[in-house]
């Protein structure tokens, strides 16, 4: 195995870790607009470019949606582009990510997840990024602010393989991870740009015969953006799904690729199972809540609980095989969605879950917990009754309440 | 090549092949068409062009056939201003690390009066407040013509659109048409200028002094949509020169802040004699029609006094107040 590179600590809040990343991954163009919790980015990527630390343009648009278009323009032009936001800003900027996956624009975002209004509430859930699921975008989340760093520098790879070429969001648990100091273990600057190398194009077909690399450029005209009818449109989205399926293991690839050099994965890049391999009850958690699930579990395993959990890190594309596999031995299975889907019938993940489950002979049991809505604390005694509801579940055999909310004022 | 030395003769402009092609499916007698077309012809060198959602958007890329030979990207009805910053942004930071071989490429945005005066005007007014080095052309046919001929902020006051429809209580639109033009020059912006197509030399000049100038510029062009008008699209052009002799659309420019009239305007202005009466061009509009009854005859008046007022205003910012009323 290739002996990792020496890396230096330093101690990053997730915002400043995700600035951090996209400081050393040769980034050309960021177009952003500040929202809390996502601003600490935005005002430390400025300093980088107040001191002339980063070779890239910064356009301070006048609102999220400009920030999208422009970024999506920027990244047809040819640049590497980044942007980030969370919560009302991506909720604005909605239009116009289905424009930048449709255009097959590679740009990287971070979301700092925030619950979306009314009522107005600044922390963290998962409403403003679960909205966006069917978005074209791909969706990482990070458990915590180290993830978030290497995360931001895995997209770029990911998003610009020429056989994905889609857009990716990493979601970074609002001030649970965006705005508290870590240990960040980080890569030397030329490790990085090494990694992320320099932007690649596929070659097309331009309009006048020749085949060119896919951006706007003057020497080679090209039609980006066109309208396409009842004729072609149904292709291009057809070709989306395509290049999804793609990511799974390109997302694969990357994650093992970049433990060679940091020493870091998470898990295979699409899911990561904690202690799940014997487990019989286990539950499914995105994002920071891992960290706390994992001590959790650990705390049952102590007392003869076997007790397991499964981090979903790409809920787009949904490593479904890989789901499938991982939790083929599980008896009783909860699914934490930190969103509402209101009227669904269970949260986007819950939903998911049962989905991908319906056709296995043996599956688990299924139970949606909603929990964490508006940064609503969810403590370990919270965690720990979830694994006890499976248990008594394991015992009565049936569900009798499949969608359950956790930490709610009764 | 400035604009100096570009004299934009009909051989001069016949000989350079077309960048805004033949094949595009607008209909006949489309202003918007002709003035892309035109400025297209008054390009200087590499350039990008992007567009807002709209006519020109729709009938020049139904895939898979394009009438752009230049490189082109569409990507909201909202978005023509955003488009241009990311690539105006893109194009700088590539050449300075080396990534593209252009010395220089310039970026024009088109966009109706839809995508300018209403829903792209935010991200408008951002991209000059920002100082994005490129030209924004605004082809102004006064209504939501592609979604079937609503009024927009840049419809005029009186016209009978399908959402300002001229009923038996209300006749037409109310409101007064934005001044989108000296909402730009407000911006404090090098180069704002109004054209109309009759006058194809006027705006080929300002689309190139568009592009030449240092940072944002903003181009109001006047055209005529037989469709939404309900007029005869033979007289489109028509309609463009009675605009300007009417003084319903007086083209001038401004260059970082000094407002001039430009010829055929200023032709008006010391001939004052023969400023036309604004009932000219109104007629045979259908939709005006509603107008020429007994019963608006207050209404055309009304027309007519705010278009006094506004050319008076107009001479005053052009330092042309002596010359005539």
């Amino acid at each position: 195995m290739q002996k990792t590179v020496k890396q230096k600590m330093m101690a990053l809040a997730g915002d400043q870790a995700v600035a951090y990343a996209v400081k050393q991954s040769d980034v050309d163009v960021v177009a952003a607009y500040p929202i809390t919790p996502q601003t600490i980015i935005v005002e430390k990527f400025s300093e980088y470019v107040a001191n002339g630390e980063v070779e890239t343009e910064f356009v301070c648009v006048e609102s999220e949606h400009s920030a999208m278009t422009a970024s999506l323009a920027a990244s047809v032009t040819g640049a590497r582009t980044f942007t980030a936001t969370a919560s009302a800003g991506l909720a604005l900027m909605h239009e116009m990510l289905f424009v930048t996956s449709g255009c097959r624009a590679p740009v990287v975002m971070a979301i700092a997840n925030r619950a979306l209004s009314a009522p107005l509430n600044i922390h963290g859930d998962h409403s403003d990024s679960m909205a966006q699921r069917d978005s074209g975008w791909i969706q990482l989340y990070a458990e915590n602010a180290q993830e978030a760093y290497d995360s931001i520098i895995q997209a770029f790879r990911i998003g610009e393989n020429l056989n994905v070429l889609l857009p990716v969001m990493v979601g970074l648990d609002g001030f649970t991870l965006s705005h508290t100091l870590e240990n960040v273990e980080v890569l030397p600057d030329e490790t990085v740009k090494e990694f992320v190398g320099v932007r690649k194009f596929p070659d097309v077909l331009t309009h006048n015969g020749k085949t060119a690399p896919f951006r706007l450029d003057p020497a080679n005209p090209m039609t980006m953006g066109p309208i396409a009818l009842q004729n072609y449109y149904f292709e291009f989205k057809r070709q989306q799904e395509e290049a999804m399926e793609h990511a799974v293991n390109v997302i694969q690839q990357v994650n093992s690729e970049y433990a060679k050099i940091s020493g870091r994965s998470y898990g295979n890049g699409l899911i990561e199972n904690y202690r799940l391999e014997d487990a019989e009850v286990a539950a499914v958690c995105l994002g920071s809540t891992a960290g706390t699930m994992k001590t959790v579990v650990d705390g049952l395993r102590q007392n003869g609980v076997k007790a397991g959990l499964l981090r979903l890190r790409t809920f787009r594309p949904l490593p479904v095989e890989e789901i499938r596999s991982a939790v083929a031995n599980v008896k009783a299975l909860a699914v934490m969605d930190k969103c509402i889907s209101f009227g669904g019938n269970g949260g986007p993940v819950f939903n998911a879950f049962r989905h991908l489950l319906y056709e296995e002979a043996n599956h688990p049991h299924i139970v949606n917990y909603i929990y964490g809505l508006g940064g609503r604390d969810t403590s370990p005694s919270d965690l720990r009754s979830i694994y006890e509801t499976l248990q008594e579940l394991l015992q009565t055999g049936h569900v009798e309440k499949p969608i359950r909310y956790l930490g709610l004022r009764s | 090549m400035t604009t100096q030395e570009w004299k934009f003769t009909a051989k001069e402009i016949a000989e350079k092949p077309d960048l805004f092609l033949a094949g595009h499916r607008a209909c006949a007698g489309c202003g918007p068409a002709t003035v892309l077309r035109l400025i297209m012809k008054a390009t200087r060198g590499p350039t990008i062009v992007t567009e807002a959602t709209g006519c020109m958007e729709v009938v020049s890329s139904i895939y898979p056939y394009t009438s752009w030979a230049v490189p082109w990207l569409h990507t909201a009805f909202e978005t023509a201003a955003s488009n241009a910053s990311g690539i105006e942004a893109a194009l700088k930071i590539m050449r300075k690390k080396r990534r593209i071989s252009q010395e220089h490429v310039d970026v024009i945005a088109f966009a109706g009066d839809g995508g300018t005066f209403d829903i792209g005007f935010q991200a408008l007014s951002g991209a000059v407040e920002r100082g994005h080095d490129f030209l924004f052309v605004l082809y102004d046919n006064e209504a939501y013509m592609n979604t079937g001929i609503q009024r927009s902020g840049g419809t005029p006051h009186g016209a009978a659109t399908t959402t300002s429809p001229a009923g038996t209580v209300i006749p037409g639109k109310l409101e007064y048409k934005k001044p989108i033009a000296d909402i730009m020059v407000a911006h404090g912006m090098p180069y704002v200028a109004t054209a109309s197509p009759y006058y194809w030399k006027d705006l080929m000049t300002k689309a190139r002094k568009g592009l030449e100038v240092e940072g944002p510029a903003f181009l109001h062009v006047f055209a005529p949509c037989p469709r939404g008008w309900r007029s005869n699209p033979t007289k489109s052009i028509e309609y463009s020169k009675l605009a300007v002799e009417s003084c319903i659309f007086p083209v001038w420019e401004s260059v970082n802040g000094h407002c001039k009239l430009s010829t055929p305007s200023r032709l008006v202005a010391l001939a004052p004699q023969k400023k036309k009466p604004v009932a000219d061009y109104l007629k045979g509009q259908g939709r005006f029609r509603h107008l020429f009854k007994p019963k608006s005859k207050q209404l055309l008046e009304e027309i007519q006094h705010i278009t006094d007022e506004r050319w008076k205003c107009l001479l005053k910012k052009c330092g042309e107040s002596k010359t005539s009323v």
